[in-house]
C-alpha cells in the first residue's frame, strides 16, 4: 500500500510540472498584450520599455518561466498587473469562495445523483427511472449561465426569495455562516449541482442497473439477505467507480464554474479568471489557472489513493 | 413426508415472447435423499432450483402450481419468513463460484454475514462457526483464507467456500447448480466426493443438477431426466443408466464419453432444443425424436407414475412396467 501511495504520487509530479508550462505558456498564446492595459495606447516607446522591464517580460520566455517557477513553488505567483496586490492572495480567497460553492455543488448534485440513480437501477423501466433520466439529460445538456439567469428571474425577482448576486450582504465583505449569507449560496448551489447530478445519476443508474444483473446478487439473497443488506452489498461495489466519476466533477467545479460564477457575481475562481482574461492580467491568469489544475492533479491523486481502500481487486497486486 | 414436493409447477417469463420455462413439472425428494437433474441447456434444471428458492422477480415471472418444501407452502411465504427459508431451510451451490461471491467482502465476512442472517449470535460465534465450516470443506489454513477475497482463491477453493457458506445454516435441502461444471477434470471429481461425504454426515436431502450424467452417478439416488421445461423419464441411477426408457435419455447416454462406447462415433443427438417461446403442441422432443409418429407431434404424452419411477413417451425405447 505504501508503495502503491508512493508511486502515485511520483506520476503526479512530471504532471503537475507539465501543468506549470502549459499554464505559462498558455498566456502567450493568447492575442493581446498586458501592457494594453496598464500604458495608454499613445505611451512612447521608452515607457512601454520600461514597464516591460519593470515585469521583466523583457527577458527570454524560458528565463522567464523559470523565474515564475522558481516563486511560484515557494507560493510567491507574483503582482496582479491590474490591481497590484499580490496575485497569491486574491488566488487564496477566490480558491475557499469557489470551493465553499463547489463543495455544497458537488455535495448537493453527488447525493441527488446517488439517489436518483440508485431509485433509477432498482426500479428500470418504471416512471422514476424514466424521471431520473429526463433529469440527467436535462442536467447534463442545459447551458449553465442559462439555467443561472432563469433562476435568478423566478427566485429572486419574481418571488424574492434568494438574493440574485454577490457573497453576502454587506458587498465583499467577510464570510460568515448565517442564514443570511447562506441565502447567497442557495441559487449558485443549485445552478452549480445540475451538472454533477446528471453526470452521477447517469453512472449509477447503469451501475446498479448492470450490477442487478449479477449472479452475486441473486447469491446474496439466496443466502436469505434481506433488501437492505443487498444494498449494501451493491453501494459497497458501487463505491470506487462513484467516487473516480465524482473526483472528477468536483475537479470540473472548480474551475468550470467561470460562467456561474459570472452570473451570480461570486467571487470566486472563476469570476477571477474572468476578470483577468478582460484585463489581459498575465501573472493573475497563470496563477489562477495553475492553482486550479494543481486541484485537478490532487484530487486525481487522492481518488487514485481512496480507490483501491474501498476495492480489494485494485490494490494487492 | 416428503422433503420437496412440486406438483404441476409451471413457470413462465414474460417480456416480448412468453417462454414457458417449467411446463407443470411434478417431482417429489424424499428426506436424505439426493436426486440428479439431468438434462441439456434450457431444459429447466437450473429454473427449477431457482424457482424453489424463489429467486426470480416476480414483476415479469408467472408462477403456477404447488411447491411444499419441509411441509411449508414455498409459494406463499413472505418477507422475513421467506429471507428464513432462503439459506436456513434451502440454501444453493452456484454454477460458478468466481461470480457467486461479492468481490470486494472477504470470504469468511460473506459467511458470517449469512450465518448471522439466520442466527441470533454475535459476530464472535459466527466467526467461529464459519471457520468451523472452512474446516469442513477441507479448506487448509482456514484462518487465512477466511480473510481472503473471492479473487485471491483458486475455483475449486471457491467452490469449497461456497459449499461451506451454503451448509452454514445447516438447510434441509440442498440446491446444487451444476456445482463441478466451472472446475477442472481433477477438482471436480474431489468436490463431488466431498458434497457426498457432507450430505452423509449431514442427512440433507440434495438435487444435484448437472448435464454430465457421470457425475450424477457419482453422487445421486435417483435422477430426473429434463428436456423443454418438462421431466420426461425419473427412476433410480441403475435403471437410467442401464435401461433407459425416453429415447431422449437413450439419446443423452448414447452421446456421452464413457469407457463402454469406446472406439465407437460419438452418437450427438440430433437437432437442437426447441424455442421455449413456442413449443410444440405434441411431445416437445418429437422433432428430434427417431421412433415419433403422427401422435407424438400432436398430443402431448401423459406422464405415468409407479413408484418413484415415471415416463412421459408414446413410444419408449423400453416398455415402462405399468404401461405394458
Amino acid at each position: 500500500m505504501f508503495i502503491y501511495i508512493l508511486k502515485r504520487v511520483l506520476y503526479a509530479i512530471p504532471i503537475a510540472l507539465s501543468v506549470t508550462v502549459v499554464s505559462f505558456m498558455l498566456v502567450y498564446l493568447a492575442p493581446g498584450d498586458p501592457l494594453n492595459a496598464i500604458a495608454p495606447a499613445d505611451a512612447p516607446a521608452d515607457v512601454i520599455a520600461s514597464l516591460k522591464s519593470a515585469y521583466g517580460l523583457d527577458r527570454p520566455v524560458p528565463v522567464q518561466y523559470g523565474m515564475w517557477l522558481l516563486r511560484a513553488v515557494q507560493g510567491d505567483l507574483g503582482t496582479s498587473i491590474a490591481s497590484g496586490r499580490s496575485v497569491t492572495g486574491e488566488v487564496m480567497s477566490a480558491v475557499s469562495n469557489t470551493l465553499m460553492l463547489a463543495g455544497f455543488a458537488a455535495f448537493a448534485g453527488v447525493l441527488a445523483g446517488c439517489v436518483l440513480g440508485a431509485l433509477a437501477g432498482y426500479h428500470r423501466d418504471s416512471w422514476i427511472d424514466r424521471l431520473a433520466t429526463a433529469l440527467s439529460v436535462i442536467g447534463v445538456s442545459i447551458p449553465h449561465y442559462w439555467l443561472g439567469l432563469v433562476l435568478t428571474i423566478i427566485f429572486s425577482i419574481w418571488l424574492g426569495w434568494f438574493p440574485a448576486m454577490g457573497a453576502g450582504p454587506g458587498g465583499s465583505g467577510e464570510w460568515l455562516w448565517d442564514i443570511e449569507h447562506l441565502k447567497y449560496l442557495v441559487l449558485p448551489t443549485l445552478t452549480l449541482s445540475v451538472i454533477p447530478m446528471g453526470i452521477i445519476t447517469r453512472t449509477v443508474r447503469a451501475l446498479v442497473a448492470d450490477m442487478l444483473e449479477q449472479e452475486f446478487v441473486v447469491a446474496l439473497r439466496a443466502r436469505g439477505l434481506s433488501g437492505r443488506a443487498v444494498f449494501r452489498h451493491i453501494a459497497k461495489n458501487t463505491a470506487p467507480t462513484v467516487l473516480a466519476v465524482a473526483g472528477l466533477q468536483v475537479g470540473y467545479l472548480m474551475g468550470g464554474s467561470i460562467l456561474v460564477e459570472t452570473v451570480f457575481a461570486w467571487p470566486g475562481t472563476g469570476f477571477l479568471l474572468n476578470t483577468a482574461i478582460f484585463q489581459r492580467d498575465m501573472p493573475l491568469l497563470q496563477g489562477t489557472i495553475l492553482v486550479l489544475c494543481m486541484f485537478f492533479v490532487v484530487l486525481n491523486l487522492i481518488v487514485d489513493i481512496v480507490q483501491p481502500l474501498i476495492d480489494p481487486r485494485m490494490g494487492r497486486n | 413426508m416428503n422433503m420437496v414436493s412440486l406438483q404441476d409447477l409451471t413457470v413462465a417469463f414474460c417480456g416480448n415472447r412468453t417462454a414457458s420455462a417449467l411446463n407443470q413439472v411434478s417431482l417429489e425428494l424424499g428426506e436424505g435423499e439426493v436426486l440428479g437433474l439431468l438434462g441439456e441447456s434450457g431444459s429447466g434444471k437450473s429454473v427449477t432450483l431457482r424457482t424453489l428458492l424463489r429467486l426470480y422477480p416476480e414483476r415479469n415471472t408467472r408462477i403456477s402450481g404447488h411447491i411444499r418444501v419441509d411441509g411449508r407452502d414455498v409459494l406463499a411465504l413472505k418477507g422475513r419468513d421467506l429471507e428464513l427459508y432462503r439459506g436456513g431451510t434451502v440454501s444453493m451451490v452456484f454454477q460458478e463460484p468466481g461470480l457467486a461471491f461479492d468481490p470486494v467482502y472477504t470470504i469468511g465476512q460473506q459467511i458470517t454475514e449469512a450465518i448471522r442472517v439466520h442466527e441470533a449470535i454475535d459476530e464472535q460465534a459466527a466467526r467461529r462457526q464459519a471457520l468451523h465450516m472452512l474446516d469442513r470443506v477441507q479448506i487448509p489454513q482456514a484462518e487465512r483464507r477466511y480473510d481472503a477475497y473471492p479473487n485471491e482463491l483458486s475455483g475449486g477453493m471457491r467452490q469449497r467456500a461456497m459449499i461451506a457458506l451454503a451448509l452454514a445454516c445447516k438447510p434441509k435441502l440442498l440446491l446444487a447448480d451444476e456445482p463441478t461444471t466451472a472446475l477442472d477434470a481433477s477438482v471436480q471429481i474431489q468436490i463431488l466426493l466431498l458434497l457426498r461425504e457432507l450430505q452423509q454426515e449431514t442427512g440433507m436431502s440434495v438435487i444435484f443438477v448437472t448435464h454430465d450424467i457421470g457425475a450424477a452417478v457419482e453422487v445421486a439416488d435417483r435422477i430426473a431426466v429434463m428436456y423443454a421445461g418438462r421431466i420426461v423419464e425419473q427412476g433410480p441411477v441403475a435403471q437410467i443408466v442401464h435401461q433407459p426408457r425416453h429415447p431422449y435419455t437413450a439419446g443423452l447416454l448414447a452421446s456421452s464419453v464413457g469407457m463402454e462406447n469406446r472406439g465407437k462415433p460419438l452418437l450427438a443427438v440430433p437437432g437442437s432444443p426447441p424455442d421455449l417461446a413456442c413449443l410444440p403442441p405434441g411431445c416437445s422432443f418429437a422433432p428430434r425424436c427417431a421412433s415419433a409418429d403422427e401422435q407424438c407431434h400432436r398430443e402431448r404424452p401423459p406422464v405415468l407414475n409407479r413408484g418413484n419411477e415415471s415416463l412421459a413417451c408414446f413410444h419408449p425405447v423400453l416398455p415402462f412396467p405399468e404401461a405394458a
